[in-house]
This record gives structure tokens, sequence and C-alpha cells, in this order.
């Protein structure tokens, strides 16, 4: 580990409230340590706006662990900024060079007003899941859970949908603001198990149906999603929702 | 026990306690169900698992969190995995014996009832999980797969990679959300909870702040579920998240309910040194690791060589030196004072010295050569079995490799992890009966937010055991021993003067901060309580530190108040705002936690009084005068309180030293 300092440039998107319209900030910042993450630079130029006298710069996050999907900054044109594979509170400024700019700003969805500066609302996630994105089992129905063996392979395709934060990168990415990924990596992870067999296809319809009528955008297969996922949630789970999708609402007619 | 406090554990022996209070408890008949209406504070494990249960039954449930979603509790952050005593892996494991462990990890501070309970339970959350879509870890043959944790001895972990906690909260979040859709939950997201409102000594609602707007809301329930999570950030330095706070418990606490053992506090051996006056929070590397990393110092004090040039004979593998028969897993009050005593004693490792080494050369090798020889590489070379080796630690803890890669910029596949032990749950909470309930009537407590289960040191892996636990599989049956006497009651309107009058209160704290505008941030003030704690109420504490440290608080808390700058204003979301309302609690609370510690003359689990230790330097309990819960009554005034204690009768376990070695 070889700590060294940065001066930066940051231009920050600053927005009072959903009502208001925002522009564009820059602050100069000095001293900051590569060991860093980035939230930590934040915090750092926060706590110099307070001592000046100025409003911090509000944003998400909670565990900073890249576990919760609370943050959610767009970083030099990319969510989660440049590097792959990580959330933003996982970012650390060592992978920044001394005097960049850097350009933060929200997430960008008709779905996702903001609320302040980089705080955005992601309710329109829940209303999906709300709408199928679960098994129905009352609490006490259930049966030894060895009782049902489940092959290796599945399970772990299932995990794999399953890790999926809810943080809304896939949609920022997307130029049409679709959230595919999203529904689709709750849709795979309950296809692959057993136990979401009985709901398999209402499932998808509904939640699909929320979707479109949360306004997010539809899919034009341009992988940005998969590209910029912190998870590395695939396309194939696309191809899947495509394939439950089309094969639910034959059987529904 | 003390006049006020009855614990209400049903007679009759222990095994057959909870089954008999089952099938006689009173219960509320579907009609009058959907007339009483449930608050659930908190959508972690326990408050996502109660409300969605609660809704099943028919109850009217209102949910509250301060994040954006009931997704991102922090028990999405849980790594390790759950016990449970289902007994998969045929080596000896039962309820009784899940229920000895936890009564023996937790240094006998802990209630016999209780804990039988949970054990008995445990299983069903299991059952309960799969169900709902949880995607445990599997073996090939398709069953669930377990490993193990501390300071236990067979292998009743059940876990997801390193995401356990996420895994089990989606299940439970998407069960919530069912029934969100079925509008029989409403939720209420970036909502504050800052007072609980109390009519004719019955606990009645709360007062919630819109975190959006800012604005000031009054909610009615027949009964309040405070499922708010742990308060280690009073340390300011921890494992938890940002968010995660004690305001909920506090504010009821000052309001009628009692905090149990508020000094019992959990730290955790294998964390990710601090590195700098930058940190804003530490990391965990979840228990699971002690399963295949071997902790060590170099044998020569200040030796600068890097790890992996360390040769074999000249490493000291400490714990398995000291603790032979439990070795890298003991109990973790057990590892982090081992790894204080190391540090402390010149044999740190890393820039600071304040680290020591997690090292998993070893087992890949091991499972390097279980993979040849599975694959028929007779002659596999060194190189082979390594990297053969190395996917199997990738697939086991890569999630938590890759996390450590990305936070030090160093690769724990080369060289041996640093760690060193970090502030990370909390055993003590409010105080709660049998039922689930706070000595305020209507007012509960579940999840991590309680003190009931983990005595004096929490083991791995029981946490989200307790959560769901409470949530799924106790407070829907105690509840109606409450709910089932106030079907009569109708819904109070929330112009009711006790709502009005802790409205105006709460709205006159926010206002008073508002007005100090002094000249220093709140981080500042919860930099410098994090440091009082951590130095005088943490890992070892005594006497003379802990007075020390109360004066230091009380001064602090005086300084607060009269120079703390909040920007903004009232009427919007105002994240310095939120801040300063749980900094302030933080500070009246750690200075009952140094008050607590100092009370308790004695060492047992997480608690380390440094005037009470054996020669060899473990702890030394003092079960003739501190087999006792101690429960604190706020008086209101300057932050006075009075001790109440319960005493702990342990009838079915042999009351003994506790040894690990
Ligand atoms: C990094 C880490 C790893 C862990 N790994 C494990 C593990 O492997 N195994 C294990 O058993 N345990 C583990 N634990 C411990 C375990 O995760 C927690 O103890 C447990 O998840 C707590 O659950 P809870 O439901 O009680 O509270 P939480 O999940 O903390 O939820 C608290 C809820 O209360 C809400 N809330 C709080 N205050 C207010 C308020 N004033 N108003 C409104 N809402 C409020 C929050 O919004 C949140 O929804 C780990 C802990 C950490 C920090
Ligand atoms: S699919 Fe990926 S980017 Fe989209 S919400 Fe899930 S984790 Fe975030
Ligand atoms: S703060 Fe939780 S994922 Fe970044």
């Amino acid at each position: 580990m070889s700590e060294k300092t940065l001066n930066l440039t940051l231009k920050i998107w600053r927005q009072k409230n959903k009502e208001t319209r925002g522009s564009f900030e820059t602050y100069p910042i000095s001293g900051i340590s590569t060991d860093m993450s980035f939230l930590e630079m934040v915090d750092v130029l926060n706590e110099k706006l307070i001592t000046d006298g100025k409003e911090p710069v509000a944003f998400d996050h909670d565990c900073r662990e890249g576990i919760c999907g609370m943050c959610s900054m767009y970083i030099n044109g990319r969510p989660h900024g440049p590097k792959h594979g990580v959330t933003t509170c996982q970012l650390h400024m060592r992978s920044f060079k001394e005097g960049e700019t850097i350009v933060i700003e929200p997430w960008r969805a008709s779905a996702f007003p903001v609320l302040k500066d980089l705080v955005v609302d992601r309710s329109s996630f829940d209303r999906i899941m709300a709408a199928g994105g679960f098994i129905s089992v009352n609490t006490g129905n259930a049966q030894d859970a060895n009782s049902l063996p489940i092959g290796k392979d599945d399970a772990d395709e299932s995990f794999s949908s399953a890790a999926c934060i809810g943080c809304g990168a896939c949609v920022a990415a997307c130029k049409n603001a679709s959230a595919m990924l999203f529904v689709a990596a709750k849709v795979s992870q309950y296809a692959l198990l057993p136990q979401g067999q009985p709901e398999r296809s209402t499932r998808v319809l509904k939640m699909v149906a929320q979707m479109e009528q949360e306004g997010f955008g539809s899919c034009t297969n341009t992988g940005a999603c998969e590209a910029e996922c912190p998870k590395g949630i695939s396309l194939s789970n696309i191809a899947r929702l495509n394939r439950e999708y089309i094969s639910a609402s034959a059987s529904s007619k | 026990m003390s006049q006020v406090l009855d614990s209400k554990i049903p007679e009759g022996a222990l095994a057959e306690k909870w089954t008999k209070y089952k099938s006689s408890v009173a219960l509320v008949n579907p009609a009058n169900k959907r007339n009483l209406e449930i608050i659930v504070v908190g959508s972690g494990l326990a408050g996502s698992s109660a409300a969605s249960t609660l809704a099943e039954m028919g109850y009217k449930v209102k949910v509250f969190c301060f994040q954006d979603s009931a997704r991102r509790a922090h028990s999405i952050a849980a790594q390790g995995g759950i016990n449970a005593a289902k007994n998969y892996q045929n080596d000896g494991d039962s309820v009784y014996r899940l229920f000895y462990d936890t009564i023996k990890g937790g240094d006998y501070r802990a209630r016999e009832a209780n804990v039988h309970r949970l054990a008995e339970v445990s299983g069903n959350i299991i059952d309960q999980s799969v169900a709902s879509g949880v995607p445990f870890a599997r073996e090939y043959g398709g069953l669930l797969s377990n490993r193990s944790f501390g300071g236990t001895q067979v292998q009743r972990t059940f876990y997801a990679a390193g995401q356990t906690g996420q895994q089990l909260l989606l299940g439970a979040y998407s069960s919530l959300q069912r029934q969100v859709g079925m509008g029989t939950v409403k939720m209420y997201a970036r909502h504050e909870m800052l007072d609980i409102v109390n009519i004719d000594g019955k606990c009645r609602g709360i007062i919630a702040r819109d975190l959006v707007t800012g604005k000031l809301e009054r909610h009615f329930g027949h009964a309040v579920l405070l499922c708010t999570g742990g308060y280690g950030n009073v340390f300011y330095l921890s494992t938890n998240a940002m968010g995660s706070n004690v305001t909920a418990a506090w504010k009821a606490h000052k309001k009628g309910a009692f905090f149990g053992n508020p000094c019992f506090t959990q730290i955790h051996p294998t964390c990710i040194p601090v590195s700098g006056d930058h940190q804003s929070k530490l990391t965990l590397m979840s228990e699971s690791l002690r399963n295949d990393g071997r902790i060590w110092t170099p044998k020569a004090k200040d030796d600068k060589r890097k790890g992996n040039e360390i040769p074999e004979e000249e490493r000291d593998y400490y714990l398995e030196r000291r603790y032979p028969a439990f070795g890298n897993l003991v109990p973790r009050d057990v590892a982090s004072r081992a790894a204080k005593e190391r540090c402390d004693a010149g044999y740190g490792v890393g820039t600071s010295k304040m680290a020591v080494y997690l090292d998993f050369s070893t087992n890949i090798k091991r499972y390097g050569t279980v993979e040849a020889t599975k694959n028929n590489l007779t002659n596999a070379d060194e190189a082979t079995i390594i990297k053969l080796g190395k996917e199997v630690v990738k697939e086991k803890y890569g999630n938590l490799f890759d996390m450590y890669k990305q936070i030090t910029d160093e690769n724990p596949y080369e060289v041996p992890m640093r760690i060193y032990p970090a502030v990370h749950y909390t055993m003590g909470g409010l105080w709660v009966d049998y039922n689930l309930m706070t000595t305020v009537p209507g007012l509960y407590a579940l999840g991590e937010a309680n003190f009931s289960d983990h005595g004096a040191n929490r083991l791995g892996a029981s946490a989200l055991m307790q959560g769901l636990a409470d949530g799924y599989f106790v407070i829907p049956y105690t509840i109606g021993a409450y709910l089932s006497k106030e079907i009569s009651v109708k819904a109070i309107s929330t112009e009711h003067e006790a709502f009005v009058e802790a409205e105006q209160k709460a709205a006159e704290v926010l206002n008073t901060l508002m007005n100090i505008k002094g000249t220093k941030s709140v981080d500042h003030f919860h930099k410098r309580l994090g440091k009082i704690m951590w130095e005088q109420c943490g890992m070892a504490r005594n006497a003379i530190g802990l007075k020390e440290a109360i004066a230091e608080i009380r001064a602090l808390r005086a300084e607060f108040w009269k120079d703390v700058k909040i920007p903004g204003t009232l009427n919007e979301m105002n994240l310095e705002l939120e801040k300063a309302g749980r900094v302030a609690d933080f500070i009246e609370l750690g200075e009952l936690m140094c008050i607590d510690a100092l009370n308790r003359n004695e060492s047992c689990g997480g608690h380390f009084r440094e005037e009470y230790q054996t020669e060899e330097g473990e702890a030394n309990r003092d079960d003739v005068n501190y087999a006792y819960v101690a429960a604190w009554e706020h008086k209101g005034g300057d932050n006075t309180f009075e001790l109440h204690k319960e005493n702990l009768v342990y009838e079915n376990i042999k009351i003994a030293a506790r040894s690990y070695k």
C-alpha cells in the first residue's frame, strides 16, 4: 500500500429539491489520500463546506461495503465511476489521477426523480417487487428445508441472480432508462428454483406490467446495464426474462 | 428480582415451556385482528419478518425505516451465516447443544428460557427461508451445506457465500413487499421515529419525521415494535452501517423502557485495520474466514519482513497455542483480547503495528491437494496445487477477498490479510420479558435492539437467527397475550393531547438543534465521543478510566448543545440534522454504558475489567455478585439512572468457568 495525496476539482450537481432545477457547482479540493474511499472524499468536502457555512452535498449511502445498494453516484459519465464491478462506496481514490476534474451527478431517469443534490427516489423498484417479486408462502407453512433438494448448479445460478443490490445503476447506464436487468435478476432467481414454479407466469407478467407503469424505458439490448452493474448481473438474465415473458403471455391468453 | 421487573418466564420444564406457552396463550380472532393496528419500526430481519408475519395473520401494520427502501436495513450487510440446530451434518448437534453453546458463549449472562426457545425455533427459520426462495449454499447432492463458526464444535451454520444477511433480508423483504402489494402493510421509508407516545401507561404510537420534507407525523398503533438494530456506532468507527443508531431505543428508554446491560459490546476480532484519520467506518472480514484462515504474529518483535517471507517456524499461531481445543475458532471476545494482547506486547504487524495476520496459505495447499486427488492429478506440482486450492477458497469467500483487495490494495490470495478487532455488535439493548415486551406495556423490542439472548458475548451467526426467530416465530404468538385484551380499544385519534404534546417536544428538540448555530460539525463531536468510548469503554476497561470517561462525556454533551453547527433548514431533507439527533442520543447512551461498565465489578464475555482477570489474563467472572441483568431506568433530569436487577437463575446448565483450552 503506498499512500499518496491528490488535488482535484469536483463538479457536483446541486439541486435543492424535487421542484427546483439544479445546476453544477465547482469545488477545488486538496490533500485527498489515495487510500480514501470516494465517499470519504465527499465527506472531506462536506466537512469543509460546513465549516465555510455552506450546505453540504446530500447523497445516499449506508453500509459503505457495497451491499446495501444505497450509494448511487454518476461519476464522470458512469454509474458508480470508472472501476468495473464496484459500487461508489467501494471505489477508492487510487483510481483517480492528480489534478483530475471529477464530474458527479445523480442517477438520471424519469422513474428516479431527484429529491436533493445526488439523492434520487427509487421507490419504483419497491413497487415492482410488491407487484410480484416474491414467493407466496405464509410463515409457518414451510416443510423441512432438506426435503427439497436443489441441484447445486441451479442453486448457484439462482444465487448469482439474487446478488442484485437494487442500486439502479443499470437504469442510470441505459440510454432508454430501462429496468430490465433489475427485473430480470429477480425473475431468474425464482424461475431457477422449484419453490418459484407455482407463480412463475403470473410473477413475470405482473412485474413487467408494473415496470412499464413506472415509466421505465424499453430494452433495446445495448448491454450498457451489464457493463455497469456492480454485482456482475449478466445479460443472460434478460434473455431468460424474455423467454419467461413470452411463454407466460402465451399461456395466460 | 426487583419489584418492577417481571420476566414472565412460563412455569414448567425448560424444554416444554415454549410448547406449553404456545398452546395456552390467548388468541385474537380474525375479525378483531383486522381492527388492531401495529407499528413496526425497522425493516431489518427482525422488523421485516415480524411485519410480514403479523400482516399475514390479519393485523393492520405500518412499517418505518430511515433508508430509502426496506431492503437496505443494516441486516443486508451480514456476511458469514446463520445458525440452526438441524444436525444435517450428523455431528451431534441438537437443540440442547445450541442452547448450551449460546449460554456458555454468552458467559452465563443470558436468560435460559429465552435462549432455549431460540434454539427450538432455529430449524423453522431455515425451512421458512428456503420456502421463500433464499438460495443458500448447497452440496452437489442438492442438500444444504454447513460450515463452522466460533465457540462451537459442530457445523451448524447455513450460508449464502459471504452474503447470508443479504439473502435472508431479501427473503423477508420480498414477503414484506407481498403484504405491501396486498395493502395489509403500509410502508414509510425515509422516515425516522423520534419518539413514542404513551397514553394511560401504554404505548399507543410514535412521532416520526418524514426525512424528505422534514415534516413531523403522528401515527397510532395498539402496539409498537422497535426493531431498530444495535448501537455500535456510539464508538463512531464500527462495522455497522453509517446510519445505524440508538435513537428509537433511547427515546423509548427516556419514556419508561429500561435499558439492559448497555455496556455489553462485541468487538469482532477480524476487521480490516484503521488506515487513517479519514476513516468513516470499518469493514468486517467474516468470522467464517477463521474456518480456513490461521491467525498469527511473528515470534520476533518488530519483524520488518513481509508476512509471506516469514518462515513457518518463526510464526506464533497464538490462538492455537493458547487454546488448543478450539484453536482459531475460539469465541470473538477471546480472539479479540488475544490480538490486542499481542499488539500491545509489541508483536503487531503492518505500518501501524496494530494488526495481526489471518493467513490462508496452509488451507489453500490442503484444498489444492484434495482437488488434485479428486481430479486424478497424481503428480501435481506445487503451483498446480496452489492454483486449485485458490479456486476452492475463491468459491467460499470470493466476495470477501475482493472486498479486502478493494480496500487495502493487497491481494489476500498471495499475502496474508492484516486484521484487527473492531466494534461490531451490541448485546445490550432494551430490557424485554419473555414476551419481548419492554417495561412499557404495548412496547416491544426485537432483534439486536433488545438485550435478550446473547448474554455478555454473542456467538457468530446467532444474530440473524435471533432477529428472524423474534420476528417470524416469537412475536406472532406473544403479542396475542397483550392484544387479546385490547380488542375493545378503538383506534385513538392522533389529535389526542399525548400525541400533540409528543410532537411539540420533538419539534422543540429539532428547533433547539437548528438554533445552536455553533462552530463545529456533528461528525466532530461524534469522533470525539467515539475516541473516549474506544479508549475507556472498549476492549479493556478499568474503574479509573471509566470515571474519567463519564466526566469527559458530560463535558462533551454540554459542548455539543452549545457549539454544534447544522446548516440548512428544518423543513427539507437535512442529513446533518438527522445525524445531530442521533449523535445527541449517542452521547447520553455513552454515559450510561460507562456507568454500567463501572457498576459491573467483574469480567465477563465482551466486558473485560482489567482489575478482574486471572494470572493468565483470562476473564474473572463473579457469579456470586453479578449473575444478573442490569436493567437501567431513566430518571429524567440531567441523565440520571436507577439500577434494577433481574437475577439469572440457571436450573438446567451447570454454571462453570468458561474454558476453550
Ligand atoms: C458487517 C456485519 C456482518 C454481520 N454478519 C453477521 C453474520 O454473518 N451472522 C449473524 O448472525 N449476524 C451478523 N451480523 C449481525 C447482524 O447482521 C445484526 O445483528 C442483525 O442483522 C440486526 O438485525 P435487526 O433486524 O435487529 O436490525 P437492522 O437490520 O439493523 O435494522 C434496523 C432497522 O431499523 C430502522 N431504524 C433504526 N432506527 C430507526 C428510527 N429511529 N426510525 C425509523 N427506523 C429506524 C432502520 O431503518 C432499519 O430498517 C453482522 C453485522 C455486521 C455489522
Ligand atoms: S442489476 Fe446490477 S445495476 Fe441493476 S440494480 Fe441490480 S445490482 Fe444494481
Ligand atoms: S453504501 Fe451500501 S452499497 Fe454503497
